[in-house]
């Protein structure tokens, strides 16, 4: 790549003035943000404050009643069909009893760009060789993913994502009940992912977590309140409107 | 009696070979659909479906269809009236499911009661393998290598669906079609049970192979062949039983379902209760 830092790059995410409501009840209006590629941002709020509305419609899971959304300079559609686009679910809301081992799991991540009938062909395999060496679980592929820690079930699902070759990654809470050291591995693969441009939008309610991963920060209360480099938006007051109340 | 004649006797009546054949092809296309019913959750629908196809298959007899189509139309109907009224009161899905399903049923009961036929009530709702009619008996095996074609076809989606429709859904599948499909699988497999096992027994044709399944395995593709084993065993167990001991081949065939289930409830290999007492059923292993 030749291109100079800092040159004329259109924004990975780019939200523009973005309503959501669900039968009446507003869950997010004119949320406007921009995320260059390469970022770790954290998305931060309160439970009800609209964090999932806004993965909803990154997913193109919800109609927004208005504002766009553009993710790599298209409609959520189109990059949805180029594979665009992962979620990674939050630990809690995994049936971890599943008769699938850790190959399946990330194999589900080839299925939008496989044939109808999901046979794995040779490039199938060898992305998921290469999404479960990174995430070092490649001599636990066989397990069971109840057989897991937390950490390598969190693992497992971000090479689920890497196998989709997504280049946006949501993260649903993933930080909630890890340790310190998968802490540390999961520092590690996010400055991976950032160095492989790709872009990570990581919903969370904890401050701690976002000062020591985050390179960015988006504050939601119903709408975007603020968002940039995580050492100017998090100000006293700026968390005060994020959380409706004085800190 | 030696084994050998307790075996092949009973295969010198037509009627008997009639029904093991249709038994053993029923409890296997059902088990293989029980394993999807049982991880997606869906007993209490697959319950529901079954007693709801009722009056479609009064109705579709009356007019001379393939009583499949009438289960199609009411099975699908039924859940698109759960969904509808559950989405425009307060009353929470349990009660809208049990509330509509008898409803169906109970207009099921009263159709028989009107509609002048040689349709048996008994034999809708206790099924009627060893009297099997030329046309149900064709009818039943064609429901059945439908299902089992779709089944497999879709079965790697299927299992996506049940497992994480949001990731689904993000990768740009149609959760939408693979709900309707497994819904119009289960209304058309309640339909094929029916003609075994009986409307009321049908639901364990669709629930308990899949558990017993889930029980002895972690992994699906042994879990869909453990089940359709247990469902193929259990109904020609359960129709020999029946011709032996002159008793009801329905209540047979799910007898011997459920003391499956309850023998691989104590002895399955690592979920089972004598090695589950040992240590946790699903460890949350340290990191190293």
């Amino acid at each position: 790549m030749t291109t100079t830092p800092g040159a004329m790059e259109p924004p990975h995410i780019a939200v523009e003035n973005l309503s959501v409501s669900y039968v009446g009840v507003v869950a997010l209006s004119k949320a406007s943000l921009r995320l260059n590629r390469g970022t770790i941002c954290g998305l931060v709020g309160m439970n009800g404050a609209g964090k999932s509305t806004l993965f909803k419609a990154l997913m193109g899971f919800v109609r927004p009643s208005a504002g766009t959304i553009c993710i790599n300079g298209q409609s959520v559609a189109q990059a949805q069909r180029r594979q665009a686009v992962a979620y990674v679910p939050q630990a809690e809301s995994v049936d971890w009893d599943f008769p699938l081992n850790v190959t399946d799991v990330v194999m589900m991540g080839r299925y939008g760009s496989m044939g109808p009938l999901r046979n794995p062909r040779r490039r199938d395999h060898e992305a998921v060789r290469h999404s479960l060496e990174l995430v070092e679980l490649w001599d636990l592929r066989q397990r069971q993913i109840g057989e897991l820690s937390g950490g390598q079930r969190k693992r497992a699902f971000l090479a689920r994502a890497l196998a989709q070759g997504a280049s946006v990654l949501l993260l649903d809470e993933p930080f909630n009940g890890v340790d310190v050291r998968t802490e540390k591995l999961m520092a590690q693969l996010f400055m991976g992912f950032r160095r492989e441009r790709r872009t990570l939008l990581i919903s969370t309610h904890d401050m701690d977590h976002v000062t020591g991963f985050c390179d960015q920060v988006v504050l939601i209360n119903k709408t975007v309140l603020a968002y940039g480099e995580t050492s100017e938006v998090f100000t006293r007051e700026n968390l005060a409107r994020t959380f409706g109340c004085r800190l | 009696m030696d084994p050998v004649s307790w075996l092949l006797e009973p295969l010198q009546h037509v009627f008997m070979v009639k029904a093991l054949l249709i038994s053993a092809v029923v409890g296997g296309v059902c088990a293989l659909l029980s394993c999807f019913m049982t991880l997606k959750g869906w007993a209490l629908m697959g319950d529901a479906v079954s007693h709801a196809v009722l009056p479609g298959v009064v109705i579709a007899y009356a007019l001379g269809l393939p009583l499949a189509v009438g289960a199609f139309v009411f099975g699908v109907g039924s859940v698109t009236v759960i969904g509808l009224i559950k989405q425009s009161t307060r009353v929470k899905e349990d009660t809208v499911i049990g509330l509509v399903f008898t409803g169906f049923f109970a207009l099921g009961l009263i159709l028989v009661s009107k509609v002048r036929s040689s349709l048996d009530l008994m034999h809708i709702l206790f099924g009627n393998v060893l009297g099997i009619r030329p046309q149900d008996f064709q009818q039943t095996l064609v429901i059945s290598a439908l299902v089992l074609v779709v089944l497999m076809v879709f079965r790697r989606d299927l299992v996506l669906f049940c497992f994480d429709p949001t990731h689904a859904r993000s990768i740009g599948m149609s959760t939408g079609f693979l709900y309707y499909l497994l819904l119009s699988s289960l209304s058309l497999a309640a339909v094929a049970g029916l003609q075994t096992v009986g409307i009321i027994l049908v639901v364990a044709m669709l629930v308990t192979p899949g558990a017993t399944a889930y029980l002895m395995t972690d992994s699906f593709g042994a879990m869909g062949v453990l089940a359709v084993a247990s469902g193929i065993l259990s109904s020609l167990l359960g129709a020999y039983l029946s011709y032996w001991s002159d008793a009801s081949p329905a209540g047979c065939i799910v007898v011997v379902q459920t003391l499956l289930f309850v023998m691989a409830m104590v002895f399955a290999p690592k979920h089972g209760l004598l090695r589950r007492g040992r240590h946790n059923p699903s460890p949350q292993w340290p990191d190293p």
